[in-house]
């Protein structure tokens, strides 16, 4: 399991335009193409610098592949970041304020204390 | 040497930008009652007249990232820009400028490092809502120079409740051996109970109503011996997920000294969170 991973994702996806958009409405290209090409950069340096060793599970690649933020609370994803980029990816789809954000801890109902270690 | 003419804690709710601008049927009905208390509030720093300002915050994985981690981070750069992309998206937040001091920023590295602090430095460093809140609640026309200082609370391991009380000690200290004659106020912003990501999040108060009136307690009356009893990082998750940034009202606290009474202290429950604001006056308020 990579917990910092699955962050990485969430926080290089939601601070890009481009990436938010091609993650609403194409998880599985989306998730394919950055785990090929982002996963192993550095990001404060040039391609030729990059690490070697880092990869999903597969239940991680599900949980992104599934928009399922349930799955990602439940590995231990940062909440923060995961809560952030899916307002991005669903507030739109609101036909009243903060239906989406409710239904997002609605759906986490069945969590109790102590959460999931969010430790990396 | 350098006096401290304020000291100001508050909540940081990005979304009062956006409410305190809406208008007509976009404005909540919440935006008038909160816009009186943000002008009460933001008095109390002009009527201190700064020069400086001192402004502790905690970054929201913007700038700062697990990569390269650090747990008290101070800006030293000439300007700084501020705010970005997915807060903008979110909140409405305007982009930003606003000027550094460098000479004070210079000072707190050197003082706090041989005080026992190993503080980062950043000669780049974007900012982010937890220190523009505050400029645009309490210094909207973003005048004055400024000292960005970031805390971790948000990429375990943190630092213990306790070590946010000494860095505010000791910041109280440091800016009081700077020899300038410059007025400066120290502003920071921490929450309350508070749960982002989690089953309690968007509910019609905070999530811990209890915990936020004993903590508000402890910052108005300076109780840092009661609230340190009490808070341990274990024990701040229970409040709510997000809670770990009540140390930097901790921190705050620290500033304004053991024992000492907020002389301001107001309140306003929203939907979701308790806004808190409080300000001290170390020698004895503006004339």
């Amino acid at each position: 399991m990579s917990k910092y991973l699955l962050n990485k994702f969430l926080f290089t996806v939601d601070r890009d335009p481009e990436l938010v958009e091609r993650y609403r409405h194409e998880p599985a290209e989306l998730v394919g193409w950055w785990e090929a090409n982002v996963a192993n950069a550095l990001l404060n340096s040039h391609t030729g610098e990059a690490s070697t060793w880092q990869a999903f599970t597969d239940g991680e690649r599900a949980a992104l592949v599934g928009h399922d933020h349930v799955a990602l609370f439940e590995l231990g994803a940062h909440p923060f970041l995961t809560l952030t980029l899916f307002i991005a990816l669903f507030e739109r789809d609101n036909t009243e304020p903060l239906e989406y954000q409710k239904a997002y801890g609605a759906a986490l109902a069945h969590l109790t204390l102590p959460y999931p270690d969010i430790a990396t | 040497m350098a006096s401290i003419v304020a000291v100001i804690a508050s909540t940081h709710h990005p979304f009062y930008y956006r409410a305190s601008t809406a208008t007509g049927a976009d404005r909540p009905p919440f935006a008038d009652e909160w816009t009186r208390k943000i002008l009460a509030f933001r008095e109390t720093l002009t009527r201190a007249n700064p020069d400086v300002l001192v402004m502790v915050g905690s970054d929201h994985f913007h700038q700062l990232w697990l990569d390269n981690m650090p747990q008290f981070l101070v800006g030293k750069a000439p300007m700084y820009d501020a705010n970005w992309y997915n807060e903008e998206r979110e909140f409405g937040l305007p982009r930003m400028t606003l000027k550094g001091q460098e000479d004070l920023s210079t000072h707190i590295l050197r003082a706090g490092l041989d005080d026992g602090f190993d503080l980062a430095f950043s000669n780049e460093l974007r900012i982010d809502h937890s220190i523009t809140c505050p400029i645009i609640t309490l210094r909207p026309e973003a005048d004055l120079p400024i000292v960005p200082i970031y805390t971790n609370i948000f990429a375990p391991p943190l630092p213990q409740p306790k070590r946010f009380v000494q860095l505010g000690e000791s910041i109280r200290k440091i800016i009081e051996q700077w020899p300038s004659h410059l007025r400066v106020a120290v502003i920071g912003t921490g929450h309350l109970s508070l749960e982002l990501g989690g089953p309690r999040q968007f509910g019609p108060h905070g999530p811990d109503p209890a915990f936020d009136e004993r903590a508000v307690g402890w910052i108005a009356n300076g109780d840092l011996d009661g609230c340190l009893r009490e808070v341990t990082l274990d024990s701040l998750h229970s409040p709510g997920n997000a809670t770990h940034g009540f140390m930097d009202f901790m921190l705050m606290m620290g500033v304004a000294g053991a024992g000492v009474k907020a002389d301001y202290v107001d309140t306003l429950d929203l939907f979701h969170t308790m806004e808190a604001y409080f300000t001290w006056y170390p020698d004895g308020g503006p004339a």
